[in-house]
């Protein structure tokens, strides 16, 4: 090795080189992560414009322009994906066209978009309205002037129903749940007649009456919806859409950059307040982020305490020794549990032992459904808050060993007792590290999706966890978690295809929560560090 | 109070009635302290008077600081620790098992080597001692606060910032405060380990000057590494070697014409 060489490697340079260019990987790979979440998330909602295709066999192809790639085995051929929705009418909502067969596209002002509560997207021209079996309105543009009419008073019974269906019915059937458990009760207990169940038995019939007088206005409202749009797609295909499963109507070739903006806007929105449809591939996802939030605030509720307490035992309280460093190791390998091993003791602990208890203790009258002995938000957030105590107690721990001996002693020094000097000196002291464990925790947590497949988490849950219903609080209910939609309708889904833009968007919108539920805690840190800076002069 | 004991022969101690006694406040006798198998403290045996400035020198490792931490019982803390003897504050046994460590802890204050505030206010950390102790009332609390300073000749430099950090003062503010902290229960003694052992010069003569005017309504006891300061502060002075109290006496005639040779040694800088 010549002198030269020697020298070049003895700088130390190469070894600057190699770790700047780790770290430049490193960075790159987040940044084009995020940048691809984030891309393919928001694009999502911005109104495509959408093409006629004139083939060169006559037939036209109208749709959105999904993805263009290279044809197999040929240079410069492409073919392009077309959206075409309308499902229910071609049996599939995407086709692949070569561009070579292309011999016009256009994009005519008039091809609407249809959102609808069922089988996607609709793209056609409207035709016309009809009433029942009177047309109303014929033409594009009267049938859009018909529909644009319709659109508020169609939207308002829709909601009425809704209401309906959902808050009173469904208040009547819990009542009438709550009734019929009372009476399964008395049986169980070998009441079969006496005072109690004929007073319980006439509760009954008004809910029942009350019940029938409910059905009989959503009837009435059913029939009140009697509009029809009828719409053309292509090849001249006709559909009849009832106007109360039109959800808005769009001509996306019309559409200035404002009015697209304002529907941007107004469809993100749609997506993080609404209900989710279509087997979660359309619509909002708001009942997982609610159970999302909500699961992660219980799991800190539970997890802050314990993790605290025990790391102040284990290291105000508990002698030094063998067994304390034993106990210490094995706290730092449970962090390194795979977290469907968690899923799987929550399973068998807290569902069948723990909830199984519960049943058979309080709930026995609804047996063999089981109550607490099923998967729900509370077992999951108990298995969670299990998974990531660990990580409390370790940031906890390495906070009280960081703060000054010559803290505690001047406290007792004071006469304070020991309890009091924990209390009022080394609690506040120790509060930025404990958040710095809940931080990392509620990441964690929020994150985590395996462990909570088994122990509570659907694809669909009827109702949210807190609801107007006594008592409010449902944590036996199983709930919908963002990261488990991912993972559903990215691949469980019946349409994946559809359903992939969605799985951007969810990710994105898990990112984003875990972030701000991160930056809250920081912000919080922050404060409380400012205030017990803990740097001695 | 505690009987009337003569501390050494040739005293000439500076008290107001220009006596040969001195009214003592804390009685150590026959002390001896093992750490585990090591001993720290050899039958050691003396009395500290009353109003008095009373400094320990002595190499380190000598046992002085251990001594010192004997007073209130802050060796509780430590593991494996065994002793003999007996310790009288202003009378009562300390070791006594009947005497309750936070009231013996209320009784005697302590400075530390290092200064030690906690990250709260000042008015907090002052605030702290009287707060265990069962005073709520705000402005109680306030003129307490504003004496315990004043007294820790602070006041002057903080009373326009007493919300803020104490974590934001000088090393030198930082000491006073604990003293100020310290002083605010009232103790009979103030034990003072090091205090200044961290501080420039300018501070430690601050301090020095403090203890001086603190000595009226306290019985101070300090542990130093530094002669001089000895010199100065002190009316009594202890050499501690290996454990043991080679030489207890008036300060002057301690450092002027040390009975023992190994004082003589130390103090003239022979060794140690």
């Amino acid at each position: 090795m010549s002198a030269r060489h020697k020298s070049f490697w003895s700088t130390g340079e190469p070894f600057v080189w190699l770790t700047g260019g780790a770290l430049t990987l490193a960075l790159l790979l987040v940044v084009g992560l995020i940048t691809l979440i984030v891309w393919n998330g928001m694009g999502f909602f911005w109104p495509r414009q959408v093409i006629r295709l004139t083939l060169s066999d006559g037939s036209v192809m109208t749709g959105q322009i999904v993805d263009r790639e290279p044809l197999p085995g040929k240079r410069n051929e492409y073919r392009i994906k077309l959206k075409v929705a309308n499902r229910d009418l071609y049996g599939a909502d995407f086709q692949w066209v070569d561009e070579s067969r292309i011999v016009k596209r256009d994009r005519p002002a008039d091809v609407a978009v249809i959102e609808r509560t069922e089988w996607g997207l609709l793209i056609g021209s409207l035709k016309e309205v009809r009433d029942g079996d009177k047309t109303i309105a014929v033409g594009g543009a009267s049938a859009w002037a018909e529909v644009q009419k319709r659109m508020d008073e169609t939207e308002r019974a829709r909601r009425q129903i809704r209401a309906i269906e959902k808050v009173e019915i469904g208040a009547i059937n819990a009542r009438q749940e709550a009734l019929r458990l009372k009476l399964r009760g008395f049986e169980l207990r070998g009441i079969t007649s006496g005072p109690e169940i004929e007073a319980t038995q006439k509760q009954l019939a008004p809910l029942r009456e009350k019940y029938q007088a409910l059905t009989a206005r959503l009837a009435e409202l059913r029939k009140g919806q009697s509009l029809t749009l009828v719409v053309t797609a292509d090849g001249g295909k006709e559909k009849d859409i009832p106007l109360a499963q039109v959800l808005d109507v769009r001509f996306p070739n019309a559409m200035g950059f404002a009015a697209k903006c304002v529907f941007y806007l107004a469809h993100v929105w749609e997506f993080i307040a609404g209900e989710p449809r279509e087997a979660n591939t359309e619509g909002g996802v708001f009942p997982a982020i609610f159970g999302t939030i909500l699961m992660v605030i219980l799991m800190s509720i539970v997890v802050t305490p314990l993790g605290v307490l025990a790391a102040f035992y284990l290291r105000e309280y508990a002698r030094q020794g063998a067994f304390v460093s034993a106990v210490r190791i094995a706290v730092n390998n449970l962090a390194g549990v795979p977290s469907i091993v968690f899923g799987v003791f929550g399973l068998g602990f807290f569902i069948y032992g723990v909830g199984g208890a519960i049943d058979r203790l309080f709930f026995a009258e609804a047996l063999p459904t089981p109550t607490f002995g099923t998967g729900g938000i509370l077992w999951a957030s108990l298995t969670l808050a299990l998974l990531t105590v660990p990580v409390v107690i370790v940031a906890t721990e390495e906070g009280l060993a960081a703060i000054p001996g010559g803290m505690r002693e001047a406290s007792l020094a004071l006469s304070a007792t020991k309890l009091e000097t924990t209390l009022r000196v080394v609690l506040p002291a120790v509060m930025p590290s404990i958040l710095t464990g809940l931080i990392l925790a509620m990441a964690r947590a929020a994150g985590e999706v395996a462990p909570l497949m088994i122990t509570g988490v659907v694809k669909l849950a009827p109702s949210l966890p807190i609801d107007g219903q006594w008592p409010f609080f449902h944590l036996e209910r199983k709930f919908m978690h963002l990261g488990f939609q991912i993972y559903d309708t990215g691949f469980q889904s019946p349409n994946v295809d559809a359903a992939r833009p969605m799985v951007f968007a969810t990710t994105l919108l898990l990112l984003v929560i875990v972030v701000f539920l991160n930056l809250f805690a920081i912000a919080t840190r922050n404060r409380l560090r400012r205030k017990y800076a803990t740097s001695a002069v | 109070m505690a009987g009337s004991v003569s501390v050494t022969a040739g005293l000439h101690a500076p008290t107001s009635q220009g006596t040969m006694m001195e009214t003592a406040m804390v009685e150590i006798e026959q002390l001896n302290l093992w750490y585990g198998l090591k001993q720290a403290l050899t039958d050691v045996t003396m009395s500290m008077p009353k109003h008095r400035i009373t400094a320990y020198i002595g190499p380190s490792g000598c046992g002085k600081s251990t001594l010192l931490r004997c007073l209130n019982r802050m060796n509780d803390l430590v593991d494996g620790i065994r002793m003999t003897g007996s310790i009288r504050i202003g009378g009562v046994d300390v070791y006594d098992p009947g005497q309750d460590v936070t009231e013996l802890r209320k009784r005697v204050g302590m400075v530390f080597q290092k200064s030690n505030p906690f990250p709260k206010s000042i008015f907090e950390n002052v605030a702290y001692g009287p707060r265990i102790l069962g005073v709520t009332n705000r402005s109680d609390l306030e003129g307490i606060v504003e004496r315990s300073l004043r007294a820790a000749a602070l006041w002057d430099e903080v009373h326009d910032r007493l919300q803020e950090s104490a974590l934001g003062m000088s090393g030198g503010q930082q000491q006073r405060l604990c003293i100020a902290r310290a002083i605010a229960v009232e103790p009979d003694v103030l034990l003072m380990d090091e205090p200044c052992s961290a501080l420039d010069p300018i501070a430690t003569a601050k301090i020095e000057e403090l203890m001086l005017e603190l000595k009226d309504s306290y019985t101070i006891v300090i542990v130093t590494h530094n002669m001089q300061q000895a010199a100065r502060v002190s009316d009594y002075t202890g050499f501690m070697l290996l454990g043991e109290l080679v030489e207890f006496g008036v300060t002057r005639e301690l450092f002027t014409n040390p009975r023992n040779k190994k004082t003589e040694d130390y103090i003239t800088g022979r060794f140690g």
